[in-house]
């Protein structure tokens, strides 16, 4: 294995669009050699000369893809909320996140090359309860663990994330817990929330939302990938979000889609209901995010990886809005009205005087 | 604790004190806090509130009312909604602070003009209108306008609707990492260590200070080194006077208690009207924590001992007050 110069990595899940610009954004990276795509279906759009190799991570064979290859870094990416495209249920995401992790990580156990492992997490590992704190920090266990869903499933990956870092004290292992990522091509469970025209709220509840603008979760993912900077480290654990905190209330003004406040026992219900139906996937654990909200604090992510994002919480939603075309009432009308409504009532006010 | 510290202040002959009151009653509409402090601190005061003109008046709401329907406003990591608050929640409690009970507020001096410190106070009333006067009263008598960020039971973010209001009000849960997170960012934070145990007490129990839980409060204050503000609240013990405290339906509704007074639940709505008392809010003087080694924080008999410091004195307070006052309503 002398004969490999530079870096080999492996990045999973590319047929979804995120994997898919990382593995692009990579491939350009002078430092790295080659760049494996790995996905269990084939990507609709180009990865930018990368190859690709069709394989299910569910199965036994990402070993030898790995033992042959001579990856150096893996970029676990393959963990996700909602299943890609229409076909697949929630037993076979669950499984791709569980099983899939489990079995990648005992292949990187096997493989003596492999120097860093990534995984991209999630902020729902906290759940979403009313008698947590308002912030989380890495190292806040939530009062209640999540009883289902993908926010389970997080917290299974990342116990046999933990477990693999003990056994092989030699990789650096990054876990990146990413608040929920937007940007014009998401494709997450919230980003299909935000695009219905009317947004139904939990009534009675304002929860707190942080989000990350794709540009800077691919940003982050690069440092996580490569060789530590001076003075940063990027192993361990991470909460990445934007700066500062959107309310629902604000998210649906700026988008300028009304809500539509159910009471909780309705939310649920209707969540059941159109999630069998299969138009949108509304998960109990989503449906608690919208409910209490949920906030992390960034400052390992800023002070120990080094890494400042470009967007704020504001500033990605904004470039999300932008992305989707304006709803049912623009807030640019909105302003325009009072401020007409403001001109009629100076204007008759002024002879008056 | 027989020789407790106790802090002498408010021993004012009964002529200035009524001397003061009818300055105070002169006050009429202004709210302005005391001019000469304002002048002591130019940059952290607002403009002078002055009469403003009817076009203003609707300029200014319009420009409000712009920004909220386009969401073009900021909350804190906590939800709180500065411009809600100021703009809107404390004009609806403001009244309640000024012309129902009349809200007396003493040692406002002793909260500092800029940094952290925790105010700690008693608790009383059934419901926890002590808070939210309690932060009406900093806000409105602090020459820098500060604002109070209470620490408030986990009930409250179980509630619909409260919730969304305390989040927006600047209230978090009682914790120790949002206590500190609050303290370390240089915020005035309240606490009510009595907590359930001394707002659902009975009446006949009344400024009878109840255990302080495990005194968090003080190893949260300690670890952060802001100094601890003890704060007695005189007059919200009698707004509900609970006689009694129906169990079975508090266990069956959840909740901590369920009160029963003269009033409530027999008039039904009308019931829960409080009871206009005169109230009187007493700042001590601030106790500093910076003085101890980092390890402090971990000393249980210290902690025991400040924390005992902190509630004798709110004790020794209320009593004196108590001695002081006139009536119940007046």
């Amino acid at each position: 294995m002398g004969l490999i110069l530079g870096k080999v990595v492996l990045v999973t899940g590319v047929a979804r669009q995120l994997g898919g610009r990382f593995v692009r954004r990579i491939q350009r990276d002078p430092d790295v050699d080659r760049v494996i795509g790995v996905d269990a279906v084939a990507p609709e759009h180009h990865l930018g000369g990368a190859e690709f190799l069709r394989a299910d991570i569910r199965h036994p064979a990402i070993a030898r893809v790995l033992a042959e290859t001579g990856v150096d870094t893996v970029i676990h990416m393959d963990i996700n909320g909602t299943p890609l495209g229409k076909r697949g249920g929630r037993t076979s995401v669950k499984e791709t996140n569980v099983i899939g992790t489990m079995q990648l990580l005992g292949a990187c156990q096997k493989a003596p090359n492999v120097e860093r492992v990534v995984i991209k997490s999630s902020t729902s590992v906290y759940g979403s309860a009313p008698r947590d704190p308002a912030v989380f920090t890495e190292t806040t266990t939530p009062k209640s663990l999540p009883s289902g869903g993908f926010a389970k499933d997080i917290v299974e990956v990342e116990g046999y994330v933990r477990g693999f870092a003990r056994r092989r004290p030699d990789v650096a292992v990054c876990i990146l817990r990413f608040a929920n990522i937007l940007g014009p091509c998401a494709d997450s469970p919230l980003a299909e929330y935000f695009s219905l025209p009317v947004l139904p709220t939990v009534l009675g509840y304002d929860p707190r939302l942080q989000f990350v603008h794709e540009d800077d979760a691919l940003d982050v993912l690069r440092i996580a990938a490569a060789a530590p900077r001076r003075g940063t480290l990027n192993s361990g654990t991470f909460n990445i979000a934007g700066d500062g905190v959107l309310l629902l209330s604000q998210t649906s003004r700026r988008l300028g889609r009304p809500t539509l406040p159910l009471f909780l026992p309705t939310v649920t219900w209707a969540g059941t209901a159109l999630r069998s139906v299969g138009i949108t996937d509304f998960s109990p654990e989503q449906i608690r995010l919208l409910t209490h909200g949920r906030v992390v604090e960034t400052t390992q992510m800023r002070e120990t990886l080094g890494f400042h994002p470009k967007y704020t919480t504001a500033e990605a939603f904004a470039e999300f809005a932008r992305s989707r075309g304006p709803g049912l009432l623009p807030p640019e009308s909105l302003a325009r009205t009072v401020d007409r409504l403001a001109g009629v009532l100076t204007a008759r006010r002024t002879p008056a005087q | 604790m027989a020789d407790a510290k106790v802090i002498p202040f408010g021993e004012e002959p009964r002529a200035r004190r009524k001397a003061r009151r009818a300055g105070r009653g002169g006050r009429g509409t202004a709210l302005a806090p005391v001019p000469e402090a304002r002048t002591e601190h130019p940059p952290a005061a607002p403009p002078p509130p002055r009469p403003r003109s009817l076009d203003e008046r609707i300029a200014g709401g319009l420009a409000f009312l712009r920004r909220r329907i386009t969401g073009d406003y900021e909350v804190d990591d906590f939800g709180y909604d500065e411009e809600l608050t100021d703009q809107v929640l404390m004009s609806l409690l403001r009244p309640f602070a000024e012309k129902y009970f009349r809200v007396e507020v003493k040692g406002i001096e002793n909260i500092p003009a800029d940094g952290g410190a925790l105010v700690v106070a008693n608790h009383s009333g059934t419901l926890p209108l002590d808070g939210l006067m309690l932060q009406v009263a900093v806000h409105d008598n602090h020459p820098a306008q500060r604002h109070l960020r209470l620490l408030a039971a986990d009930l409250v973010f179980v509630l619909p609707v409260i919730n969304e209001l305390a989040r927006k009000a600047g209230h978090t849960l009682a914790c120790a990492e949002d206590a500190q997170r609050l303290l370390e960012r240089g915020e005035i934070v309240g606490v009510m260590p009595e907590g359930f145990k001394g707002i659902g007490k009975p009446f006949a129990d009344r400024y009878k200070l109840q255990r302080f839980g495990r005194g968090g409060f003080v190893s949260t204050a300690l670890k952060a080194g802001v100094p601890i503000v003890p704060c007695s609240i005189v007059g919200a013990e009698e707004i509900y006077p609970m006689i009694g405290n129906a169990k079975t339906l508090a266990r069956v509704l959840g909740l901590p208690y369920f009160p029963i007074t003269p009033t409530f639940p027999w008039l039904g709505p009308l019931g829960a009207v409080p009871l206009p008392t005169k109230w009187t809010i007493q700042f001590g003087e601030p106790i500093p924590t910076d003085g101890y080694p980092p390890e402090a924080a971990d000393d249980p008999m210290l902690m025991f001992n400040l924390t005992d410091q902190v509630r004798e004195t709110i004790q020794h307070t209320l009593y004196k007050l108590l001695v002081q006052r006139r009536s119940v309503f007046f």
